[in-house]
């Protein structure tokens, strides 16, 4: 396939316009992804996860200078929200990382969520495959800023950075369940901030009271300490020291046999996913263009019926082999 | 269901680091349902085009308030002209006086707007001229 063609000769305008086309629900956009998927596995993927305002972004935007100067090519996908009222976004992350744009070896593309709930888009696991075929060597996901609980960015990397910064709640946060618990690498961001040691203290103690079967093969997540972004020269050493722990982590994953129990969890949600998008979507759709959904809903404002009897009936319709 | 949304960049050329309006319009876009890339002030033409195909945007829109939009808006144009990506539509605004716009249009722009264009005419404009590609 041509498209397919151009993508592993990692042009980028091919690549944009397929990622668009995947956002977009174009279906011959998955067609494409067909031919994309066979040549994927190459890549190291990255996730960076934290809540609003953590510094993902300076981080990510770090982190390319970084494996840039070990001659590694990085794609960078970043998500940002859609609005749920008007399904417009503001995708800022670019900001901080214009100074790559000009890199051949770099490329940044912003996603925005469009209802996804998980942090992360809908599109992402498709780009990430998009990205790994244009030969990538690094592939970085920033998920939206994170509050306790989107955790769907481990389904789709091999490293998990969980990115916190002083003074946002006490030790009760760090044993709360969720995502403290998908960290492969802690950073501690804005660590010449008040309240650095005490978070530090805290993970520590998180991670002490965690059972030892929860480290796979014996990595216990290591807690990097990340100075102030305005002070270039602590900031650079903070990054490399992160970086090589980043390249660690993933050679501890390829000497324990681990990459394999992550890609089976990523393709184990890819067809979940998928299958929702061929039995579940047209069959919604088929509802919604004929009318019959708004009807459905009358009726349940009405109390003349419930959710689960009209869905054992639209089932009953469409679902000839399973027991409705 | 394909659902096909309005990309659009909003970018700050040159050395002019007045951003409230590219601002106000990246929130207004947003509040049309738009997709918004901001790219921050002080980027060189060539950071903006190279953003704009890697973001595969529909539409970019310049701000420049210091004067100097006669050499940066036609650069970004010729850039992306360049890089076989002219269906991208380039737009700008800014403290242009009247007599530049012509210049700005030869340079490939396809509108100007001026201090004193309301939000809904803009995104009026987008809206009939700008369609989501395939």
């Amino acid at each position: 396939m041509e498209k397919v063609k151009k993508i592993k000769g990692g042009d980028v305008r091919t690549a944009s316009r397929l990622i668009r086309n995947l956002e977009d629900g174009v279906i011959e956009a998955r067609s494409t992804i067909k031919h994309i998927f066979p040549l994927t596995g190459r890549a190291h993927v990255i996730g960076l996860t934290g809540s609003p305002g953590a510094g993902k972004s300076t981080l990510v935007d770090g982190l390319v200078e970084s494996f840039r100067k070990k001659d590694k090519t990085v794609g960078v996908l970043a998500v940002d929200p859609t609005s749920p009222f008007t399904g417009g976004a503001i995708l800022g992350d670019r900001i901080r990382m214009q100074r790559h744009a000009e890199d051949p070896g770099v490329f940044v593309r912003s996603l925005a969520t469009r209802g996804a709930l998980g942090g992360l888009a809908k599109a992402v696991g498709d780009a990430i495959h998009i990205l790994d075929v244009m030969g990538k060597d690094k592939v970085i996901v920033e998920t939206v800023g994170t509050g306790q609980q989107e955790v769907d960015i481990i389904n789709h990397s091999h490293t998990v950075l969980v990115v916190l910064i002083p003074g946002m709640g006490d030790e009760i946060q760090a044993i709360k369940a969720g995502i403290m618990e998908i960290a492969d690498i802690f950073v501690i961001n804005k660590a010449d901030r008040e309240g650095s040691s005490k978070l530090r203290r805290e993970i520590m103690a998180m991670l002490d009271m965690a059972p030892p079967e929860t480290f796979a093969a014996g990595w216990r997540p290591p807690i990097i300490r990340v100075d102030n972004a305005f002070e270039p020269e602590g900031f650079g050493k903070s990054l490399e020291e992160l970086s090589a722990t980043i390249e660690k982590h993933y050679e501890h994953l390829v000497q324990h046999n681990l990459i394999g129990s992550r890609v089976r969890r990523k393709a184990a949600v890819e067809l979940n996913e998928a299958i929702r998008n061929s039995v579940l979507e047209p069959v919604l759709n088929r509802l919604v263009q004929d009318g019959e959904i708004e009807g459905m809903i009358q009726k349940l404002i009405n109390k003349e019926t419930d959710p689960y009897t009209l869905a054992d009936d639209v089932a009953r319709r469409y679902l000839k082999e399973c027991d409705a | 269901m394909a659902d096909k949304k309005i990309r659009v960049m909003v970018a700050k050329p040159g050395l002019d680091g007045h951003d409230r309006g590219a601002r106000v319009l990246a929130r207004c876009f947003r509040d049309a349902g738009f997709e918004v890339i901001y790219t921050g002030c002080h980027q060189t033409p060539e950071q903006i085009a190279s953003a704009a195909i890697q973001e595969d945007v529909d539409v970019v829109g310049l701000s420049c308030l210091s004067g100097a939009h006669r050499y940066l808006f036609p650069a970004v144009a010729k850039l992306l002209k360049e890089q076989g990506a002219d269906d991208i539509t380039v737009v700008g605004g800014g403290i242009i006086p009247e007599q530049d716009f012509q210049m700005l249009y030869d340079a490939g722009l396809k509108a100007v707007w001026v201090p004193g264009a309301t939000l809904d005419s803009i995104v009026e404009w987008f809206r009939t001229n700008v369609q989501p590609r395939n």
